[in-house]
């Protein structure tokens, strides 16, 4: 039981995107969480006299048009992105797992069909059905969620289904069923935890692409609507004074790309932890 | 095994060490190794698979694919010249064009995007001056000598129209088109058929004949070898245990390994039977048994066999084995 | 001649999966909760203004036959009728197809160009620092989002060094192209970022192969095996990576064209979603999977011409 332990500890100790992924990742929630906090600007407030002042002392990130302090607003939109984009990955995460799951472990019909639809669905681009549905069902968090739901599923739901096709036949899928386990508690109890991984694993790749998708709304004004600071709101706003004021646009989406990296690495980090190679 | 420096050698081989580095420790392939190769003779390198023969074979020419060795130590002399330094633009002249090697698995040895004939020729053109058209001549011309009927035709094609069969002869053409003086076979049909390495094996053997050319061939059987070769080392766990003719060795075998080979094998020698394992395992080589590799699993063992690693012993003029009791056997 | 047998045996085998685009494109906008023409109207409609535009739009007509309506208007190429401008939504969109089809184009083009080398200098000197600098950039590269990718080149090529133009497109094919730059940069690079990896990938595997070792032993100089025998067989790779990437290429479009001002289909589904013009909405969803269908099509038909293993009939 211990050996099993060291083995994943040395697994660590050795992966270096794992560390300094997770590291990225604690300092980002600290900074979401804390940040706010230690910055004396509130993200909010209005005024006018500060507006557009560059990048100094005081404003370490400079100031927008309307006198808000960046930094502040930049810190006070992590957990706001952070939060609409986990919803945004773990709702199709598991609605597309379980799909994947009894499709790959029941076939027949069912799986036939889901397989035709996912043909049609993987012609589109998820970000084109997803603008469709945000843009006409209206802005707001739960029709973003909604949105993600109904088209990002497809993409776990192949993943799952790919890994219970091969799990299925395995032996202690056929065991568990000739000791006379019913099928909900053979896939969720034994299938289940070894198909998960891959789709854990594109979970993280999964996050990266989310949170461009969801800053990407908010910038076309989609998504999450002010004056609630979000990253992409904030690079729209900054659109009309990019000449003058560039830190408007600029910080923000350093933000984002500093998630995307994190999760990268984290992605990267979790396969090689979950399925060593070699 | 060492030998003395013979000049009219084509092939010297003295002192082979080969070493991969591995996480858990390093790994010995080759220990030791020495042997020569007279011009114009089929020398046969026979051992179980993980004796360290293709590691030899490759380290001749200097060619590992993706894991290459930490060290290469020892002396490699061909044609009078020290192979041991020479620099990449060096071995690229030499490779294709004085030693030619072919690999064991026709089926994936081939460039499956480029047709058949071209594979010949671009040799022909990086080591002689051809013009394209000369070239694909020579190349025709080889097809035919190899066997392959239509060669006119069939030179146009892509690989996946030939056999397996086929395939081997078409890379013995790649390996031959430049007349090379060494040909290195590794285990050249192990993967065919068996009535069909009895055809490649003859055409191994005549095109020798024809090119005056000297073969390396190594193989797991020593049916094989029986049968091909002039002369033969038997290789066990990164070492040569047992040297010689072929009649000396296979007819009076001075090793418990190779009387065990030689045992293996049915009556009526029949080719291409993989060899029946012998009682035990071969060695991990990252840390072989002390004193002689093959005591664990040897008949004839004796106290000092675990302590002392046996020199090689001269059984009959020409014949080498390394055991300590090697009086006994022969 | 084969090509036009091959190509209409695939269409036929497309044609379920075209029907299922019109169906997911019809029911995609109808399925929401909501009254479509409500939501269309926004805020702003009374009782019967709803009740007009219900009409106009025959959505008060059962599913089926508003499907099948719909199915007749893709087939005639109307695709149905804009709220906004009155005109068939085919047309529309026909006008703004070009600018769309140039920069996926050069988006492709510049992936290209910059996959190949750096995914055959990654592979050949794996684990060496050009390796790790390469992975390095492109983990950032694909991080950011393309709008704001868009802005900071914008900011650099544009502002500070007026090398590029701003927004629009231009006129006349160098003016076109001038104002394409930037944009297929950003999607280039975006999509660079995953067939770097994807490449890298595939020539590691050929690297590997047997094949490789004849060529070597054959004495042929290093360079001539990679460009003979390892790119050669990556080919196919490359291919495939690049259609599978196209979803990704096209999504990309929208929000490029509207941080540039490219007059092309991204655009106008922004522009539609904005101003509620709903069947403009519809028509655009489905001509989008028709061109990522379009794509991949194009890539089979070359994974054939390139590899001598496959045949036009398999």
């Amino acid at each position: 039981m211990s050996a099993a332990w060291d083995e994943r500890w040395r697994r660590m100790a050795g992966n270096r995107n794992l560390q300094v992924g997770l590291a990225m990742l604690l300092a980002l929630l600290a900074a979401g969480a804390f940040g706010p906090a230690f910055v004396r600007w509130d993200p909010i407030e209005i005024d006018f006299a500060a507006a557009l002042q560059r990048p100094g002392a005081a404003h370490p990130f400079g100031t927008d048009e309307l006198g808000r302090d960046v930094l502040a607003r930049v810190l006070a939109a992590t957990f706001v992105d952070l939060q609409v984009v986990a919803v945004c990955v773990v709702l199709p995460f598991f609605i597309g797992s379980l799909i994947g799951l009894a499709s790959g472990y029941f076939g027949g019909w069912f799986d036939r069909a889901l397989m035709r639809l996912v043909d049609v669905l993987l012609a589109f681009p998820h970000y084109v059905l997803v603008i469709a549905i945000v843009g006409s069902l209206g802005p707001g968090i739960a029709n973003l969620y909604l949105a993600f739901a109904l088209v990002v599923w497809i993409s776990f739901a192949r993943i799952v289904r790919a890994e219970v096709l091969v799990a299925r036949r395995a032996e202690y899928a056929q065991a568990a069923r000739l000791l006379g386990y019913g099928h909900a508690r053979v896939m969720l109890r034994h299938i289940l935890p070894n198909v998960i991984t891959p789709s854990i694993i594109f979970m993280m790749s999964d996050v990266v692409l989310t949170i461009l998708a969801v800053t990407s709304l908010g910038f076309l004004g989609l998504g999450i609507q002010p004056p609630t600071p979000e990253w992409g709101l904030m690079i729209a706003e900054g659109r009309t004074f990019l000449q003058d004021a560039w830190w408007i646009s600029v910080f923000p989406g350093l933000a984002i790309v500093y998630v995307g990296i994190t999760f990268t690495l984290l992605g990267e980090g979790l396969d090689d932890f979950l399925r060593p190679k070699g | 095994m060492n030998v003395a420096a013979d000049r009219s050698s084509l092939l010297e081989v003295e002192d082979l060490r080969v070493r991969f580095a591995r996480p858990g420790g390093d790994l010995v392939a080759v220990d030791g190794v020495g042997f020569r190769i007279e011009s114009g003779e089929v020398f046969g390198l026979v051992g179980e698979s993980g004796c360290g023969k293709t590691v030899t074979c490759r380290s001749l020419i200097r060619l590992f694919g993706g894991s290459a060795p930490s060290a290469i130590d020892g002396r490699v002399r061909f044609a009078g010249r020290d192979l041991g330094a020479l620099s990449a633009r060096e071995w690229s002249a030499l490779r294709g064009s004085e030693i030619s090697m072919i690999f064991q698995d026709p089926m994936t040895s081939l460039n499956p995007t480029m047709r058949v004939g071209a594979q010949i020729a671009e040799g022909l053109q990086r080591h002689r001056a051809l013009t394209a058209q000369q070239a694909r001549a020579a190349a025709i011309e080889m097809l035919g000598a190899v066997g392959v009927p239509a060669a006119e035709r069939r030179h146009h094609e892509y690989p996946h129209a030939f056999s397996g069969g086929m395939r081997q002869r078409v890379l013995i053409a790649i390996a031959l088109a430049c007349r090379p003086k060494l040909l290195i076979a590794d285990e050249p049909t192990t993967a065919l058929d068996v009535t069909v390495q009895d055809q490649i094996l003859k055409l191994i053997l005549k095109l020798r004949s024809d090119l005056g050319m000297s073969v390396l061939l190594v193989t797991h059987d020593i049916g094989v070898v029986a049968q091909t070769c002039d002369r033969v080392a038997v290789m066990y766990a990164g070492k040569i245990v047992e040297s010689g003719k072929t009649a000396q060795v296979v007819g009076r075998p001075a090793h418990p390994y190779t009387r065990a080979l030689l045992a293996a094998l049915p009556a009526h020698t029949r080719r291409g039977v993989k060899l029946r394992p012998i009682d035990g395992e071969p060695p991990n080589l990252a840390q072989p048994p002390a004193g002689c590799r093959f005591h664990p699993r040897c008949g004839f063992a004796v106290e000092a066999c675990r302590a002392i690693v046996p020199p090689p012993v001269e059984v009959e003029p020409g014949h080498r084995s390394a055991c300590l009791r090697t009086q006994e056997i022969g | 001649m084969k090509i036009v047998g091959f190509l209409l045996g695939r269409l036929l085998q497309l044609v379920p999966v075209l029907i299922g685009i019109t169906a997911v494109a019809f029911l995609l906008l109808r399925v929401m909760p909501g009254d479509p023409a409500t939501l269309m109207l926004g805020a702003r409609g009374n009782a019967e203004d709803i009740a007009a535009l219900t009409r106009q739009l025959g959505l008060d007509r059962p599913l089926w036959q508003q499907y099948l309506g719909f199915l007749g208007d893709v087939a005639t190429g109307s695709f149905g009728v804009s709220i906004a401008s009155r005109r068939a939504v085919g047309t529309e969109m026909l006008e703004r197809l070009w600018p769309t089809l140039a920069l996926v184009g050069l988006s492709t083009l510049i992936a290209v160009v910059l996959t190949v080398p750096l995914a055959l200098l990654s592979a050949v000197r794996r684990g060496g620092w050009a390796d790790q600098a390469i992975k390095l950039v492109f983990i950032a590269a694909m991080s950011m989002p393309a709008f704001w990718l868009g802005l900071l080149l914008v900011l650099l090529l544009s502002i500070a060094l007026p090398i590029f133009p701003v927004s629009g497109y231009g006129d006349g094919f160098l003016g076109h192209l001038r104002h394409l730059v930037l944009p297929s940069l950003v999607i280039g690079l975006g999509t660079a970022a995953l067939t770097i990896r994807a490449l890298r990938s595939s020539i590691i595997g050929v690297l590997g192969a047997d094949y490789i070792d004849t060529a070597r032993a054959k004495g042929l100089p290093e360079r001539a095996v990679l460009w003979r025998h390892v790119l050669r067989n990556s080919l196919m790779s490359t291919i495939s990576i690049l259609a599978v990437h196209t979803s990704w290429v096209i999504g990309g479009t929208v929000v490029v064209e509207t941080v540039f001002g490219i007059p092309g289909l991204g655009h106008l589904l922004v522009a539609s979603i904005s101003a509620r013009d709903y069947p403009v909405v519809q028509g655009l969803t489905v001509m989008f999977a028709l061109l990522v269908v379009a794509i991949n099509l194009i890539a089979d038909v070359a994974y054939v011409a390139v590899d001598p293993r496959l045949t036009l009939a398999g």
